[in-house]
């Protein structure tokens, strides 16, 4: 059984590989540097949450999904990752000429990549941040290039296909968690929160995502079969204006950030001696209200 | 009004009556959608452990799943002996021939390994009609149209959803078998009460001296578990064992008894020393409620679309040394689908449910379950004239005379299947009988069991919780001692005196006069469904994926 109003939508995810910051996986010198060597790179956790935006949209409304990232050749193995959850074509933009690129450079090289695409999407969808850089910039500024209006903090979603509208329901962050429901029109950029939950409220969704779910990782153990990969020529870009040639961010410095300076003192106590527990005791029942 | 999803036929649970409900139904290219509450199929459910193969039933498991042998079960259990145990002494019978009646095979398995292996199974079939199997629904009520008849179901994850039939095998603990009225939990009488540890033993075949592919079965009766009126069993599964007790429910209520020190009486008792060491490890610890079909298994377990199998429809056979539930949850789960299927033909599925009920009893399935000549002995048998009676004639001089007299050959009678199901629901056959026979022709076993087993704090702390906070799923409606108070020794994860379990007693102070009052914690509540019959609630299961999830089962 399916929802019998789906003619399908073009769906494109956004995903970066950032080092793995997990305690136990991440690695620093004793400057605090992080050691990129030492480190695995993983798909940006925040990522996760637009893939299940895209996966529930698809389910729901039928569509492809390609997920796209730019970075070096490594990178291969995020798309991969991101397989694993959903996806039926996989872009990766890589050349020496966009490394380095700010957040200005990398939004102008997916912009271009965006609209080389066949069809043009319906839909992008990108994570809220990501763990390495913080800026949250690149998403933005990537509907800007496009000219695409966009909702960010989407922690729940509807697409109308027919009508061409997504409903979505947004995080307002002021004094109080506000949540507001907007609606746009098709094409538009979407960046679903951190609290976003896909929502899969009929019997055959389930059912049809256990399929695609099935399907897609099949599919991963093969993925390159279905991964393109696109340098700045294929992208007809200029080099001035990708990369660190075309970022004009300058990172004066970087300084690490100091341990947060402890002002508690800590005495470890025997609770198994009598005097320990006593003492224990003692420091506690004052905010006991004990006099 | 809303437009819902219709299915052919859904499936309420994915444990073997479902298994075997949506194997017929698939088979005959019927539309299926099973409907699982677990985070995987088994992960809920619990049995005592051996699951039955009948010669005479019309539907085996391994007929409808082919590999069910080689990949879901643990053992095949070739051996059979039950132990008459009076203090130390111990006569033990060879029950062999009792096991072996009617029986095909008997197979000692562990219900996450072997219902999340035919999930698979059913996964596939249902793909192939255009349905499947979902995990994490919770089925919490049932679809009426506007003049009330059964439609579908709701659940709790998802929008109702309509079917031409309705099949429930959701369990002990069916939600629809109660909201449609087919079954209550009213009379504890009409329950038994399982706790189960799994133990892990690598060396099983050395410590029972097995030969590669057998096992064996040991049921324990008579003093040892003060009186409650049931029995302790040992199943040898792979490479674990399965070690439990199931009373009546209405005799744990009466004598108060704390179901997890009643299975400690077993796992320290001299006779488990020979095959438990000083590194006894236990892996889980679990309970579920087993229906007695002699008196609760109803006999026309149909409403509308609604057909209920296994557990949900009482289908439990618990009479003496025997216990069958599983094997009656498939042949109940492929006749109901049968039934369906052939008034689908005759374009008359409303009549499914009558068919159905029409198969149960011309296959025989209905008068296993309630045997005719029960009703016989009970009104004699559990009278308490008589009881006391046969009682006082067992353990005065003469009785005990007539079976020293008897002697090894109350095995021979022991074996005996029609008088097996004959067995009344007193004390005399599960605790004077077994006792006085292990004090008369028992022999004093003296080995040291070193095990001390865990406490129930440590018991709870070692299971898998995903807790639903803020969303307890049973509700204490009266905490008073009279209404509630019982749960508090009954319920398996609760005990006097001990704050970490579901059920706590409290004194608090009214009027200047000190009460006794219940309050209920459902954080650690393994979902067993005691506390449905033994306190005022209401009750349900948790949210699809919520509560307790058992890795063995």
């Amino acid at each position: 059984m399916m929802d019998n109003n789906s003619s399908d939508i073009d769906i494109v995810v956004l995903t970066k590989g950032v080092p793995d910051f997990r305690e136990g996986i991440v690695s620093f010198d004793e400057h605090g540097h992080l050691e990129r060597g030492k480190t695995p790179t993983v798909m940006n956790p925040n990522d996760r949450f637009a893939m299940r935006a895209a996966l529930q949209t698809k389910v729901r409304s039928g569509g492809k999904i390609t997920v796209m990232s730019m970075g070096p050749p490594g990178y291969k193995e995020i798309l991969q990752e991101a397989m694993n959850i959903y996806a039926d074509e996989l872009y990766l933009l890589s050349d020496r000429e966009m490394a380095a690129a700010d957040t200005w450079a990398t939004a102008i090289t997916i912009c271009s990549a965006v609209e080389k695409l066949d069809p043009t999407p319906d839909i992008i969808f990108a994570g809220f941040k990501t763990a390495d850089g913080e800026t949250g910039h690149t998403g933005p500024q990537t509907s800007w290039a496009l000219e695409w209006p966009i909702i960010t903090h989407v922690v729940s979603l509807d697409v109308d296909v027919n009508a061409r509208k997504i409903t979505a329901k947004r995080l307002v962050q002021g004094d109080i968690k506000e949540i507001e429901t907007v609606e746009v029109d098709l094409p538009c950029f979407v960046i679903p929160d951190p609290e976003f939950e896909a929502e899969y409220p009929r019997a055959s969704h389930r059912l049809k995502l256990q399929n695609l779910t099935e399907e897609t990782q099949k599919r991963s153990e093969s993925f390159e079969d279905t991964l393109t990969m696109w340098d700045h020529k294929e992208l007809n870009l200029d080099p001035d204006f990708i990369g660190l040639d075309g970022s004009p961010t300058i990172v004066g410095r970087v300084d690490p950030i100091p341990k947060a300076p402890s002002d508690r003192e800590a005495k470890v106590l025997d609770i198994e001696t009598k005097g320990g527990l006593e003492e224990v005791l003692g420091i506690v029942a004052p905010f006991a209200g004990e006099k | 009004m809303h437009e819902y999803e219709h299915y052919e036929a859904i499936v309420v649970g994915a444990g073997p009556g479902g298994a075997a409900a949506a194997a017929v139904l698939t088979e005959n290219d019927i539309e299926t959608i099973v409907l699982e509450r677990g985070i995987e199929p088994g992960s809920k459910n619990v049995s005592g452990g051996l699951i039955y193969a009948e010669n005479s039933a019309p539907y085996t498991i391994d007929g409808l799943f082919p590999e069910f042998r080689r990949e879901a079960t643990e053992r095949p259990i070739t051996e059979y002996q039950l132990h008459n145990i009076s203090g130390e002494k111990v006569a033990s019978f060879d029950l062999k021939g009792l096991h072996e009646y009617d029986t095909k095979w008997c197979d000692s398995v562990l219900r996450r390994k072997m219902d999340s292996w035919l999930s698979k199974e059913v996964q596939s079939k249902t793909q192939e009609t255009g349905g499947g199997l979902i995990n994490g629904i919770h089925v919490n009520g049932l679809l009426r149209d506007e003049n009330g008849k059964i439609e579908g179901v709701t659940c709790d994850e998802i929008d109702p959803i309509t079917a031409d039939v309705v099949i429930a095998a959701d369990g002990v603990t069916s939600e629809l078998a109660r909201s449609s009225g087919l079954m209550d939990w009213e009379r504890p009488e009409e329950w038994f009460q399982g706790v189960k540890v799994v133990v892990d033993l690598e060396d099983v075949d050395n410590v029972f001296d097995l030969e590669p592919e057998t096992g064996i079965a040991h049921l324990f009766s008579g003093d040892l578990f003060e009186g409650v009126r049931g029995g302790g069993f040992l199943y040898t599964n792979r490479e674990t064992l399965s070690i439990g007790t199931v009373f009546h429910l209405d005799s744990i209520m009466e004598e108060k008894a704390e179901s997890h020190e009643l299975l400690n009486k077993l796992l320290t008792h001299p006779l488990l020393g020979q095959w438990l060491n000083k590194d006894y490890c236990e892996l889980e610890y679990s309970a579920k409620l087993v229906p007695d079909s002699k008196k609760a298994a109803n006999p026309s377990p149909h409403l509308d679309r609604l057909l209920l199998v296994g557990d949900a429809a009482g289908q439990m056979q618990a009479q003496g040394p025997i216990i069958k539930g599983m094997n009656h949850a498939v042949t109940a789960g492929a006749l109901a689908s049968e039934a369906f299927v052939e008034m689908k033909k005759k374009g008359s599925v409303e009549k499914a449910g009558e068919r159905y009920e029409l198969k149960l009893r011309q296959t025989g399935l209905m008068s296993k379950l309630r045997p005719p000549m029960y009703s016989v002995v009970r009104a004699v048998g559990e009278n308490r004239v008589a009881t006391t009676m046969v009682d006082g004639i067992l353990t005065s001089p003469v009785g005990r005379v007539a079976i020293r007299a008897i002697g090894k050959r109350m095995e021979k009678l022991y074996n005996i299947p029609l008088l097996s199901m004959a067995i009344p629901d007193t004390a005399t056959p599960y605790v004077t009988l077994p006792t006085i026979i292990g004090q008369e022709v028992g022999e004093i076993i003296k080995i040291k069991n070193p095990v001390s087993p865990p406490e129930l704090a440590d018991r709870i702390s070692k299971l898998a919780y995903d807790t639903d906070i803020g969303k307890p799923h049973i509700e204490l409606l009266d905490n008073s001692y009279a209404a509630s108070g019982t749960a508090v020794t009954a319920c398996p994860v609760s005990a006097i005196g001990f704050g970490g379990g579901c059920y706590r007693m409290e004194e608090v102070e009214v009027n200047g006069e000190i009460e006794l009052r219940i309050s209920l914690d459902t954080q650690p509540c393994i979902e067993c469904g005691t506390c449905a019959v033994t306190a005022t609630t209401e009750w349900s299961n948790p949210r699809g994926n919520k509560g307790v999830e058992f890795k063995y089962g």
